[in-house]
């Protein structure tokens, strides 16, 4: 008796049991600074007069003021439209190398795959910090050794650190370090493709365009959707490339990012209230964009399937 | 995916950051009776100074035994990071004893109620020090929120054999540095004389303190925001031109470029502060011993004063369990002659306490100036014509904005006027939305 109703507690209890852990974690770092992110968005400072000496300052209830403030304030608008732009450059880009890279590594006629593949990968491995400084030692037309070469030949040299040119410049990071990891992703889903497709498609006739066209493209897209998906969130959250590169330039504004906004409120200006305002707003635009293009993605998936 | 990862390195630091200075705080919390003027006491400080840990092994084998008051070094980040930090932990109760700060955070850190009043303690320790230096650790009150430690007195520094080769004359007033500046770009148009940076406002604010700008002033229970007076928008303008007509150059200090820049000739000048012969000795390496110093440019010949650039105290937060034992540590560290050798040869600081200005570990002068044997000569006379400064409590936010208003128009070279101009809105729109009471 005693043994077995001891086996039906436990048996019960053995599913909190599992999640404790967990949720615990979870609970403790995950929903409560969210938890305390939110609660600082809804309060600020008061301060009284000359705001010296204590009992001066203290925290009230703002309601949405935080919010209507980072909404209204033209910076982050400017900031998202940057991002965006980046990002059109960007993403496109980044995925396109990507896939066409996958393409040919699994293809049969390349040579030297395996280490292709991994100098393809290898900037993926460093730190986005130091690819950004990096890269922008090589941006400084006054210790570039690309700007020699160029001076040398008597080209145009392009300012790499202003206007269009930083979109390039920023965007030629984040391709550099990026492209390795996706055609990584989009790869190992090609080769989980049944040899069984290609010889079918061969048998059919099908050239090796036609078949990466109509039969590898297709059959990685959920591939080339996870890509994309965590490419959009990188875009709207770039900020150790524009901020490494900010020192150098004074193209580069501390408010350059949404992030980099963010930034600047909670360390350059002490205001954590507006931070953690701003980090609301690009957390939700974050999951709204991003679950919103793979609801868009599924659906069609869907559709494709009942057809 | 990466900025999935990097974003979660961003979240995972700013919990860290927080969590370290909690912490960081308990380790070094003091465990004894609150308003022990000495005695047994453990104190933490949190400073960025260099070598900073063995100029406190002195105070913990000396006097600091004696009173049983021992100091832990606890190494931290420069400027506005630490500020913030400070805070943080202040508002998790968590502070450490004593804190460094710059002189223009103080005004912050005391709105926030983050240093305690120590005047009782050291209030002593004013005799020690020039008028106007003093006068910013007390905002004009009659409290005393830290004890000066460093100060920057501003200079010209100027390549002596280029000068020389371009035959041009140290300039007496700011309107001969126009005209060197000029004159050397008809000489050699690759050459600049020196480049307007927006990349650090401690300089912008330097040379507009010497042209007698006084940015933060109280007027009874209101503030008076004065970023966009006369004397600084004289300095905006000054500038601006120079940039506009191309006659120095517009990109920023402390990058490769500019270290390139220094160390092969093609920026001949730098206006810079006391501290710039270590920033020179890393930034252009090849040009030891070719460089002088000279007083900064006026406005008018017959004035003599210089701002100051960059500067820093000690401070005892209001966290702090041994107030008194703190204040005796500052006051030591800052007026000790001993200790005062000691941060000068660890810290490579030029000490705030004037007779410290003469003392022996200044009769050289450094390595990379041993071409100018009266170099700390110079600098001591220098310091005595500092001319006031005025801070208030939001130095951040007109920082953060002069960054960019001025890193803009100076791309651009468009009208710093108008950079000048946000930067006095936006500073006194963040006063007000704080609930500052601001004088219009």
């Amino acid at each position: 008796m005693t043994t077995a109703r001891r086996k039906s507690y436990g048996v019960k209890g053995a599913p909190y049991a599992f999640l404790f852990p967990a949720t615990i974690l979870f609970a403790l770092f995950f929903a409560l600074p969210i938890g305390y992110a939110v609660w600082l968005s809804l309060h600020k400072v008061q301060v009284k007069g000359l705001g010296l000496g204590s009992g001066a300052r203290s925290e009230v209830w703002a309601g949405f003021e935080n919010y209507t403030d980072a909404l209204t304030d033209s910076e982050l608008l400017a900031g998202t439209l940057r991002v965006l732009g980046y990002g059109a450059i960007v993403v496109p880009l980044m995925l396109g190398l990507a896939l066409v890279f996958a393409l040919m590594l699994d293809s049969d006629k390349v040579r030297l795959a395996p280490f292709t593949r991994l100098a393809i990968f290898l900037p993926y491995a460093i730190p986005g910090v130091v690819a950004a400084l990096l890269w922008g030692f090589l941006y400084l037309p006054d210790v570039s050794p690309f700007y020699f070469v160029l001076e040398k030949l008597g080209l145009p040299q392009p300012d790499l650190l202003d206007g269009g040119g930083l979109y390039a410049a920023l965007s030629n990071i984040a391709v550099w370090g990026g492209t390795g990891f996706n055609m990584i992703v989009i790869y190992t889903s090609l080769r989980a493709i049944p040899v069984e497709v290609y010889e079918a498609a061969k048998l059919d006739g099908a050239t090796p365009l036609q078949i990466a066209l109509k039969i590898k493209i297709p059959m990685v897209a959920p591939s080339l959707v996870l890509t994309f998906f965590f490419s959009i969130i990188a875009t709207l959250q770039v900020f150790s490339e524009p901020t490494t590169l900010k020192p150098l330039t004074n193209s580069v504004s501390t408010t350059w990012s949404p992030l980099m906004k963010v930034y600047r409120d909670a360390f350059g200006e002490g205001d954590i209230y507006s931070a953690a305002a701003g980090a609301v707003i690009i957390a939700v635009a974050t999951l709204i964009l991003s679950f919103g293009f793979l609801r868009a993605a599924n659906s069609r998936n869907k559709q494709e399937a009942a057809r | 995916m990466p900025s999935i990862t990097r974003h979660r390195r961003f979240m995972a630091t700013a919990v860290a950051v927080t969590l370290g200075a909690t912490t960081l705080a308990a380790c070094g919390g003091s465990d004894d009776d609150s308003e022990a003027q000495s005695g047994p006491a453990k104190l933490t400080y949190w400073t960025w100074t260099p070598g900073m840990d063995k100029v406190v092994d002195l105070w913990n084998e000396g006097p600091g035994k004696e009173q049983q008051i021992t100091v832990t070094v606890k190494k931290q980040a420069s400027g506005d990071t630490l500020v913030t930090k400070i805070l943080t932990a202040h508002k998790a109760g968590k502070g450490p004893d004593l804190v460094q700060a710059e002189y223009q955070a103080l005004p912050t850190l005391v709105s926030n109620d983050a240093v305690a009043d120590i005047a009782e303690e050291a209030g002593d320790a004013k005799s020690k020090f020039a008028d106007g230096v003093w006068q910013q650790t007390t905002l004009g009150s009659d409290a005393v929120y830290a004890i000066p430690q460093d100060i920057g007195p501003m200079m010209f520094y100027y390549r002596e054999d280029l000068f020389e080769k371009y035959g041009l004359t140290v300039p007496k007033t700011w309107d001969e540095f126009a005209e060197t500046a000029r004159k050397l770009k008809k000489e050699d148009p690759d050459v600049d004389l020196t480049t307007f940076s927006a990349n650090d406002s401690g300089l912008f604010a330097g040379l507009a303190q010497q042209a007698g700008a006084q940015w933060w002033t109280t007027e009874g229970q209101k503030w008076k925001v004065g970023i966009d007076d006369a004397a600084t928008r004289k300095v905006a303008d000054f500038w601006g031109g120079l940039v506009k007509e191309g006659a120095v150059d517009n990109q920023p200090m402390y990058t490769p470029a500019w270290n390139k820049a220094l160390n092969t000739g093609k920026q001949i000048a730098w206006v810079s502060a006391v501290w710039a012969p270590g920033t020179l000795t890393t930034a252009a390496p090849d040009t030891k011993g070719k460089w002088k110093v000279a007083p900064l440019p006026q406005w008018s010949s017959s004035e003599n004063t210089t701002g100051s650039w960059g500067g820093s105290s000690t401070a005892v937060t209001t966290d702090s369990d041994n107030k008194g034992a703190a204040a005796k540590f500052a006051a030591w560290l800052n007026t000790d002659p001993d200790a005062l050798t000691a941060l000068a040869k660890e810290g490579g600081i030029y000490p705030a306490a004037t007779t410290a200005q003469t003392s022996d570990a200044f009769a050289e002068p450094p390595a990379f100036f041993s071409n100018q044997a009266d170099f700390y000569t110079t600098a001591s006379e220098i310091a005595k014509t500092t001319a006031p400064s005025a801070w208030g409590p939001n130095v951040n936010v007109a920082y953060t904005t002069f960054k960019d208003a001025f890193g803009a128009a100076a791309k651009n070279k468009s009208d710093f006027g108008d950079a000048l101009k946000t930067m006095q809105d936006d500073t006194v729109a963040d006063m007000k939305k704080q609930g500052f009471e601001v004088a219009e």
